[in-house]
């Protein structure tokens, strides 16, 4: 996507029907690092990367609890993320009061779509530079969504969002269909090994990753360290220390052949978008 | 001529003409209305009348209304307070059911919304003077709640409003059991409406029984209790009463 005379701010239209300021902020969301969500007729499992500014700090929170039956991960912006976060406990929240109940998640998905919507069309305004992928419950079972900055949202079994998402999202393509009907554990499993496939070489351990569930009997919370680590010893035949590339682990095809290493290519992702 | 009486409203301060807008005694009241769980729902009861002070002025009146698919909602109190609480709760239900994505409003969230709404208004001084009935059948699991015009709201097994509670519901907790039958269910509440029709002043002998279960809502035609009036003590009341001859 090149600079251009319609850019300039969101409420002007391109001749071909385009609104760049709005595609730029989906730009924003691809920088951010990896998130993954798939689900299960009963569950949904949130995994993302995590990533730390240096190693001297710690890592950005990605995934927030909503309420005991909805989570959501973020990429591109964790500031706008957090806010939208807010506002989607505030919705939930509020319904619980008035109507002692759950909020059913495609209903706050739509509310969250809307209000994105909102950035698209007034001029003093900024799109969201963030994708949610929303996972939670209602009356049919386990839902997970992806809500984007354009105020589209869609219903997924599995997506990956930010960057490497492909590789992710190529796994998942594979495996989805026994996604409908696996188990709490599988899921999981799957999870990781989807976050694995982003990482590209680098050796999967869990402290860089971050594992949430929740299900039809199970409030959303998050995985400890030790069990992710134990589903990862279940495949990581052997724990390697140095980052050898490639060893012949157990999926080796990840597509995206491209060789960019472990930590190197983000020089140009800008320090507030993690 | 008009002075002014501040009083804060959020708005700011408003004269005592606004005042008059907020209610403050009830016009056209409905009396009890009994309810209870049975088997396979619920089974609620009025009676068909509206008084207008001692008057009683109309015997039409359905004081049973269905709230969606699931729920059955019961009003005694001011009538008018009623319709209004049924306005509310068409258009909760209406936008409700434009989502159009398998999730329903059940007897719980409606139960609910009327309790906020009840006490809502009850804060600002401006009540909606009823006490209401919530029953409702979502799911398999039976619901019956009540609603009072302060915003006390609690669920129970069998409930009734007004003189109902005095009068129906020490029948209700000697004779109330898990899982009555629907002819069972009926013999009961008829007990019940038998009681607030001898002893309750605004009562009418024109009933409606409704009910909800999981397949639906079903309200009767309306009837009439038998009543006997031939106690050998009506033929002379004044025998035996001090100061009588």
């Amino acid at each position: 996507m090149f600079r251009n005379q319609y850019d300039t701010d969101v409420t002007t239209w391109s001749p071909t029907g385009r609104l760049f300021q709005v595609e730029y902020a989906m730009e924003a969301v691809k920088q951010g690092s990896a998130a993954i969500g798939l689900r299960s007729r009963s569950h949904v499992v949130l995994a993302c990367v995590n990533k730390a500014q240096s190693e001297l700090s710690s890592h950005q929170r990605k995934i927030f609890k909503v309420d005991d039956h909805i989570g959501v991960a973020i990429a591109g912006l964790t500031a706008d993320g957090r806010v939208l976060s807010r506002y989607m406990r505030s919705e939930s929240i509020n319904h619980s009061f008035t109507y002692e109940s759950p909020l059913p998640v495609g209903r706050l998905v739509v509310r969250l779509a809307d209000k994105a919507q909102v950035c698209t069309q007034r001029s003093w305004k900024r799109p969201y530079g963030v994708g949610l992928l929303v996972g939670g419950l209602d009356e049919s079972g386990a839902h997970l969504y992806y809500n984007c900055p354009s105020g589209n949202y869609f219903e997924y079994q599995a997506f990956a969002i930010g960057s490497r998402s492909q590789a992710a999202k190529t796994y998942l393509e594979r495996r989805f269909e026994s996604f409908k009907e696996s188990s709490r554990e599988e899921l999981i499993k799957d999870a990781i090994l989807a976050i694995r496939e982003t990482l590209q070489g680098e050796t999967l351990k869990s402290s860089l990753c971050t594992v949430s569930v929740l299900g039809v009997d199970e409030p959303f919370h998050f995985l400890d360290q030790e069990s992710i680590q134990k589903v990862i010893d279940t495949f990581e035949k052997v724990p390697e220390e140095e980052e050898d590339a490639g060893e012949g682990e157990a999926e080796p095809e990840a597509a995206a052949g491209t060789a960019e290493q472990g930590g190197s290519g983000d020089q140009d992702v800008a320090p507030m978008e993690m | 001529m008009t002075f002014t009486i501040p009083i804060e409203n959020g708005n700011g301060v408003k004269d005592a003409e606004a005042d008059s807008q907020r209610t403050l005694y009830p016009y056209v009241t409905g009396t009890s209305v009994v309810a209870i769980k049975y088997k396979d729902g619920i089974l609620m009861a009025s009676d068909m009348g509206g008084s207008y002070g001692s008057t009683l002025r109309y015997k039409n009146i359905e004081r049973v209304k269905a709230i969606g698919k699931h729920s059955l909602l019961g009003a005694s109190g001011e009538i008018s307070d009623f319709q209004e609480i049924l306005r509310y709760l068409d258009e909760l239900i209406l936008n409700d059911n434009m989502w159009a994505d398998g999730n329903s409003l059940g007897p719980k969230e409606v139960h609910n919304y009327l309790t906020r709404v009840m006490y809502n208004r009850r804060n600002k001084f401006n009540p909606l003077w009823n006490t209401l009935v919530l029953g409702g059948v979502k799911n398999g699991e039976k619901y019956l709640g009540m609603v009072s015009m302060i915003g006390v709201s609690f669920e129970d097994n069998h409930v009734a409003t007004g003189f109902g509670n005095h009068l129906a519901r020490p029948i209700l907790r000697d004779e109330w059991h898990e899982d009555l039958s629907f002819e069972d269910g009926v013999k009961l509440l008829e007990k019940c409406m038998r009681v607030l029709l001898y002893r309750d002043r605004s009562a009418i002998n024109k009933l409606q029984i409704s009910k909800m279960t999981e397949e639906g809502l079903t309200v009767y035609e309306p009837y009439s209790l038998k009543t006997f009036w031939e106690f050998s003590a009506f033929t002379n009341p004044t025998v035996g009463a001090e100061g009588s001859w």
